[in-house]
C-alpha cells in the first residue's frame, strides 16, 4: 500500500515524464521482455505451428542431447580457441598502441595515426569480409600478386582449413585496434602531468616512465576491458565468421552462434537451437561473473 | 643519463618504424582495391594490378550503376538508415531524459527494468518467433523496430544530461512553471547536441551495415537493403537471382572480380566522406562512455 501510496504520488506530481517513459517502457517490454520468455522454449517441445506460448514441457531434454551430441565438444573447441586467438592476439595490441602514440611529439603524426587506424572500424562486415576475400584472392589478389612477383607459388589461403583461424583474427586486429585504443589513449591524456614531470626529473628513460608512470595509471581501465573481454570468451559474434565459412573451412569455423542459426532459422529446430543458445549465455555469464571477480581482488577494478 | 638517452633513441627508432608498418599495412589493402576499381578487366584478371590503376577503365562502376537491384537497395538503405535512425534516437532521448532527472521516483527503478536487457536477453529463435508472431515479417518495421533501443546509448545520454546539465537550472524554469515537457524540449534537447550527434552517428552506422535482421525477416527481394546485395556479390559471389543484368554480368568470370572491387569502393565512399565528422564525435562518444565506466 506505501508503494501505491508513493507511485500515485510520483505520478500525479510527474505525470509527463511517465508518459515520455511509455514508449521506450513499451517498446522494451515488447522486443525484449516477452522474448526473455520465450527462453522457456528451450525447455518445452515446440511445434512449428506453436505460438511462442505453446508446446508441451520436456524438462532438459534438449540441453541432454546437445550436451550427447558428437560436435558438441568441437563447437565449444572452434568458439573457444577463435575467441582466446582474438583475445590473446587483440587485447595488447592497442594498448601497446596507444602506448607508442603516446610518446610521439608531432601532433600532426599522431593525428593523422589516429584517422588511420580508425577508420576500418566502420567498414560493415559485409565489406569487410569481401576484401578479404579480394586481398587474399588466389588468383586475383593483393598477396598472391605480390607473392608472384616475388617468385613464389601462390596460396590457395581461404581453402585451407589451416589459414582460416589466422586469417579471422588479425584481420579482426586490423579492423579494429586503432577503435579499440581510443579508450586508451584517453585514459593516457589524462595521466597527471605532474607525474611524468617528477620521474623526468628523476631521470627515468621513456621506457622506464611507460611502465612506471603510465602503464600503472591506465591499469583501471585495462582491467575493466579485460572483465568485458573475458566475459565475451564464449560470446562469437554470428555476422562475420558465417560470411567467412565455406565448406572447406566448416570444421574449423562452425562455432555455437552458426549452429545456433543454422538449426534454429534454417531447419527450424527452434526449441534445440534455444536450448543451445541458453547454454551459451549460461557459460557467458559465469566467465563474466568470474572475470569480474578476479578482477576486484586481484585489481580493484570491477562492474559490479 | 647518456644510457638513458641511447635506450630512448632505439625506443623511439621502434615506435616510428612500427607505425610506418601499420601504416603500411591499413594503406596497402585500401590502395590495392581502389587502384582495381579503376583498372581493366584484363589488367584485373591476369592478377597485374598492385597499387596503380593498371588500363585505366570505369567498366565495373558502368555495371553497379545499370543494374536496377543495387541501386534501388541502396536507396532502401538510405531510406532504412534516415527512418530507423530517427526511430531510435527518439526513443533513445524519450527514455534518457526522464531517467536523467534525480526527483523522478521511479527512476531507480526503471533503470533496472532497463539494464536487466543487457545481460539477459531472448536470444535469436525467441526474437524471431515474436517478429513472425507479431506479423511484422516482409514489412519494413521488422527492419526498423526491433533493434530500435540501444540501452548502451541510452546510457551515455543520460549520463550526459546527468554530468553536464545544472540541476539548478530545473529549479528556476520550474518556479517560472515551466513544465517537464517544455523544459526537455527547450532547454535539455539544446543542451544535449553534442551527445545526440554521437548518438546519431552510433545509430545511423549500425543501421547502415546491419544485415542479419533483413536476411531473416525479409523474403521480398524490393525490401532489400544494400548490404544483402552487397552480401550475394561479394561474398556468394554471384548475382543472387535479384535482377537478371546483374548476374548475367557476375557470371562473366572476368567481369566478376572488378565489379566486386567497385562495389567495395562504392559501399565505402558514403561512410569515408562523412568519415571526418563521424571521427571527431565518435571519440568524444566514447570520452563520455569512460567517464562513467
Amino acid at each position: 500500500m506505501a508503494f501505491l501510496n508513493f507511485l500515485k504520488k510520483d505520478f500525479s506530481k510527474r505525470w509527463q515524464l511517465y508518459l515520455m517513459l511509455l514508449l521506450p517502457v513499451s517498446h522494451a517490454v515488447i522486443f525484449k521482455y516477452i522474448p526473455m520468455y520465450g527462453i522457456t522454449l528451450a525447455f518445452k517441445d515446440f511445434s512449428l505451428r506453436d505460438t511462442m506460448f505453446g508446446g508441451a514441457w520436456v524438462g532438459v531434454k534438449y540441453f541432454r542431447q546437445f550436451l550427447g551430441a558428437p560436435m558438441f565438444w568441437s563447437l565449444l573447441k572452434n568458439t573457444f580457441a577463435i575467441t582466446f586467438y582474438s583475445l590473446l592476439a587483440g587485447f595488447p595490441l592497442p594498448i601497446i598502441f596507444a602506448l607508442a602514440l603516446n610518446e610521439m611529439r608531432s601532433r600532426r603524426v599522431v593525428k593523422t595515426m589516429q584517422t588511420i587506424t580508425y577508420a576500418p572500424y566502420f567498414i560493415s562486415t559485409v565489406v569487410m569480409v569481401g576484401i578479404i576475400l579480394q586481398v587474399l584472392h588466389m588468383r586475383v589478389g593483393m598477396v598472391n600478386n605480390l607473392l608472384d612477383l616475388l617468385g613464389f607459388e601462390r596460396i590457395d589461403f581461404m581453402g585451407k582449413v589451416g589459414y582460416f583461424r589466422h586469417i579471422y583474427v588479425w584481420s579482426g586486429v586490423w579492423q579494429s585496434m586503432g577503435f579499440s585504443a581510443v579508450i586508451y589513449i584517453a585514459a593516457l591524456a589524462g595521466v597527471d602531468p605532474g607525474l611524468v614531470e617528477a620521474s623526468v626529473i628523476d631521470g627515468a628513460s621513456r621506457l622506464r616512465k611507460i611502465w612506471h608512470v603510465f602503464l600503472p595509471s591506465i591499469q583501471p581501465t585495462i582491467l575493466i576491458q579485460l572483465i568485458f573481454a573475458i566475459g565475451g570468451l564464449m560470446s562469437l559474434g554470428f555476422d562475420k565468421i558465417w560470411l567467412m565459412q565455406n565448406s572447406v573451412v566448416l570444421p574449423v569455423s562452425e562455432v555455437i552462434s552458426t549452429f545456433v542459426y543454422k538449426r534454429g532459422l534454417e531447419q527450424r529446430q527452434y526449441s534445440y537451437a534455444t536450448a543451445v543458445d541458453l547454454f551459451n549465455a549460461a557459460v557467458n555469464f559465469a566467465l563474466l561473473a568470474v572475470a569480474n571477480f578476479s578482477s576486484r581482488k586481484i585489481g580493484g577494478a570491477s562492474l559490479w | 643519463m647518456v644510457n638513458s638517452g641511447m635506450s630512448d633513441r632505439i625506443l623511439m627508432f621502434f615506435i616510428y618504424v612500427s607505425m610506418c608498418l601499420i601504416f603500411a599495412m591499413i594503406a596497402l589493402p585500401v590502395l590495392f582495391i581502389v587502384a582495381s576499381s579503376f583498372s581493366s578487366v584484363d589488367a584485373v584478371t591476369s592478377g597485374r594490378v598492385y597499387f596503380w590503376p593498371v588500363e585505366f577503365s570505369l567498366q565495373g562502376y558502368e555495371v553497379a550503376l545499370q543494374s536496377p537491384s543495387i541501386t534501388r537497395s541502396f536507396l532502401m538503405s538510405v531510406f532504412y538508415t534516415a527512418a530507423g535512425t530517427a526511430i531510435s534516437v527518439g526513443l533513445t532521448l524519450l527514455a534518457a531524459y526522464p531517467l536523467s532527472r534525480r526527483d523522478l521516483g521511479i527512476r531507480s527503478a526503471v533503470m533496472v527494468f532497463f539494464t536487466v536487457t543487457m545481460f539477459i536477453s531472448g536470444g535469436m529463435i525467441p526474437t524471431y518467433l515474436l517478429v513472425r508472431g507479431l506479423r511484422l515479417t516482409d514489412s519494413v518495421w521488422a527492419i526498423l523496430l526491433p533493434g530500435a533501443l540501444s540501452v548502451w546509448n541510452m546510457i551515455l545520454a543520460r549520463t550526459y544530461m546527468l554530468t553536464s546539465i545544472p540541476p539548478e537550472l530545473f529549479e528556476s524554469a520550474s518556479i517560472d512553471g515551466c513544465s517537464d515537457w517544455r523544459y526537455f524540449v527547450s532547454v535539455v534537447l539544446p543542451l544535449s547536441v553534442p551527445i545526440i550527434a554521437v548518438i546519431v552517428l552510433y545509430y545511423a552506422v549500425s543501421r547502415w551495415n546491419a544485415f542479419f535482421d533483413a536476411m531473416i525477416y525479409l523474403n521480398d527481394r524490393s525490401l532489400y537493403p544494400f548490404q544483402l546485395v552487397l552480401r550475394s556479390i561479394l561474398v556468394q559471389s554471384s548475382g543472387g537471382d535479384f535482377d537478371l543484368s546483374l548476374s548475367e554480368q557476375m557470371n562473366k568470370a572476368a567481369l566478376k572480380n572488378l565489379l566486386q572491387y567497385s562495389m567495395i569502393v562504392i559501399s565505402t565512399a558514403p561512410i569515408l566522406a562523412l568519415y571526418p565528422v563521424v571521427q571527431k564525435y565518435f571519440i568524444k562518444g566514447i570520452m563520455v562512455g569512460s567517464l562513467k565506466g
